[in-house]
């Protein structure tokens, strides 16, 4: 699912919560503002000419250069993607949908960002972001139980976060 | 259930049934491999399951943020061990994809027959195994018996027993050595036989029936609502395979394969084959439904095989040198699914256009499929908590990655 038209049809329903796309990519994808991820994503759920019934991954990218030198050439500010990869059943297409975040609310270091939970649209979300949050550190208002996944409950820090840095002792291990 | 009662005699016999938390795992032997399982239970009857995880997280994700793609072909294996070629194939497709680069056609047939081979592998463990979880031994004999002859063969043509890193970004790591192919049709004509022995041991036997069949029901809008795939979504009897389904750049290498997707339509599986008809007592979407798909897709394997061995040998040219990647990714992003064994692996590579990955995704099958376990097993038995876990069929590895 991909093409000017349809982008067209979705941004004359849902106005500027169709914040922009791209078509360019091996896998064209849509970006969605924060405040609207939820109402959209129930919109090509429940419309049957859409029907996305199934979510195949939720995940983030953390965009922060942090080598000095390649950052001053970097064609990017930094924030965070949300990654949602859809499909539906009924009709075999798919359909890539991305939010854009900043990487700190706020720009406060240390309080991280937050986008409300697609867990009431598609039950696969409620694992997904349950790992998005623990090694991306996203927070999803209205999630039902978010909680680090894979790493333990009193792990510190985010690990897929480009200027993590691991602990140097967990619990008497060593870490570095 | 009053402690109250005047007459000491009573309370003797006064069966008590508090809430109790119960935990199994991390090293219980019926959850394959290192998962916890917390069961609040009432008596025998269990009200709620809460499953930890993480127990084999290395954060290979991150790891694939430091290298690239043809370095990371080694941390896939490592991810489902049981089916590594399977992986090794999702994430060679993904960078071909992002790539878009096409193998020969040769080199396509040869990746039909070795993930085909790993598919069978893979699900004879998931039964051998299951058997084990149900308190029977001896399928797991067989089961290996028969993986045995696979790994066998595997190792001929590359080495190594259980993380291969064969199948890579280009085609494969070296060409199947001269006489495989006999071997391995002299394996399949063993094999095919064999498995009426393997549904005799379980599939048809009465005590396995009663064990699974009206299980774990798994309705086909819940499993399609918990993004569930493989033989667990198809158990529920949604007809959706991703070697028809999938994107061009996969369903491309079955193209012309005649294959019917393994699921229940209109109360029939497909295929007019010999082995047992479902039992009465089995409802779609139980244990014994997702049992079965497995051991039908073992058969489809057999013959999917068999087709890419008699279009391999008449190919010609390259069997798909493996790309050496000097140069940098194009920049963008790519993410493919394929169905491995446990069902859809789906891997996700972003490129800022330098030599190593901006950001590398694994989405786990399993993972999904487990996480269904919380509303599966509400209300069930203690003793039907291997029994749905098991026919889930999961692997930690790749569930924590």
């Amino acid at each position: 699912m991909s093409g000017q038209a349809f982008v067209d049809q979705l941004k004359q329903k849902f106005g500027d919560k169709i914040a922009g796309a791209n078509f360019e990519n091996v896998d064209p994808w849509i970006e969605v503002s924060v405040d609207g991820i939820v109402e959209v994503c129930k919109y090509l759920r429940d419309e049957p000419s859409l029907a996305f019934d199934y979510l195949n991954s939720v995940t983030a990218v953390d965009y922060l250069q942090t080598d000095p030198k390649k950052a001053a050439k970097a064609d990017f500010e930094p924030h965070m993607q949300l990654v949602y990869h859809l499909f539906s059943m009924q009709h075999k297409h798919s359909l890539v949908l991305k939010v854009m975040l900043p990487r700190w609310r706020d720009d406060v270091e240390g309080q991280i960002p937050a986008a409300p939970s697609v867990s009431g649209i598609w039950s696969t979300a409620d694992w997904h972001e349950r790992e998005v949050f623990d090694l991306l550190g996203v927070k999803f208002t209205d999630h039902p139980n978010l909680r680090r996944i894979l790493c333990p409950e009193d792990w510190e820090g985010h690990p897929l976060r480009k200027d993590y840095e691991m602990p140097m002792e967990y619990h008497g291990i060593r870490g570095r | 259930m009053s402690t109250l009662v005047d007459d000491p005699r009573v309370m003797e016999f006064d069966v008590r049934t508090d809430e109790m938390l119960v935990n199994m795992g991390p090293q219980h032997p019926s959850t394959h491999g290192v998962l916890r399982l917390v069961l609040r239970t009432d008596g025998e009857v269990v009200s709620e399951v809460t499953p930890h995880l993480g127990y084999l997280h290395r954060c290979a994700e991150k790891i694939g943020e430091n290298l690239t793609p043809r370095q990371w072909i080694p941390y896939t294996d490592r991810m489902d061990y049981l089916a590594g070629m399977n992986m090794n194939l999702g994430w060679a497709l993904t960078v071909e994809k992002l790539l878009k680069y096409e193998p020969p056609e040769k080199g396509r047939h040869l990746r039909v027959i070795i993930a085909e081979m790993g598919r069978i592998a893979s699900h004879l463990v998931g039964m051998g195994a299951y058997g084990l979880d149900l308190g029977s031994f001896s399928p797991f004999l067989y089961a290996f018996r028969e993986r045995e002859k696979i790994l066998d063969l595997f190792e001929e043509a590359c080495g190594a027993r259980l993380t291969y890193s064969y199948l890579t970004v280009g085609g494969a790591t070296a060409d199947l050595p001269r006489g495989w192919l006999q071997k391995c049709e002299a394996f399949l004509d063993q094999f095919e036989p064999l498995i009426a022995e393997y549904h005799t041991l379980l599939t048809t036997n009465s005590i396995f029936i009663k064990r699974t069949a009206g299980i774990g029901v798994m309705s086909r809008e819940m499993a399609i609502d918990f993004g569930t795939s493989g033989p667990v979504l198809r158990g529920s009897g949604v007809d959706h395979d991703l070697r028809r389904d999938g994107e061009e750049i996969y369903t491309a290498m079955y193209d012309g394969y005649a294959f019917e997707v393994i699921a229940e339509r209109n109360g029939h599986y497909p295929k007019d084959h010999k082995y047992p008809a479902v039992p009465t007592e089995a409802i779609l979407g139980d244990c014994w439904h997702r049992f079965y798909v497995r051991m039908l897709e073992v058969v489809q394997a057999i013959d999917l095989v068999r087709q890419a061995i008699d279009r391999y040998s008449t190919a010609e040219g390259d069997y798909g040198q493996p790309r050496k990647l000097n140069e940098k990714l194009p920049k963008g992003e790519a993410y493919l699914e394929t169905e491995s064994p446990r069902g859809q692996m789906g891997f996700y590579i972003v490129s800022n256009g330098e030599a190593i990955p901006w950001r590398v995704r694994a989405r786990s099958s399993s993972f999904c499929n487990l996480s269904v376990t919380s509303d599966l097993c509400r209300g069930c038995l203690i003793a039907d908590i291997p029994a749905i876990v098991g026919s889930l069929d999961i692997v930690m590895g790749e569930i924590d990655r």
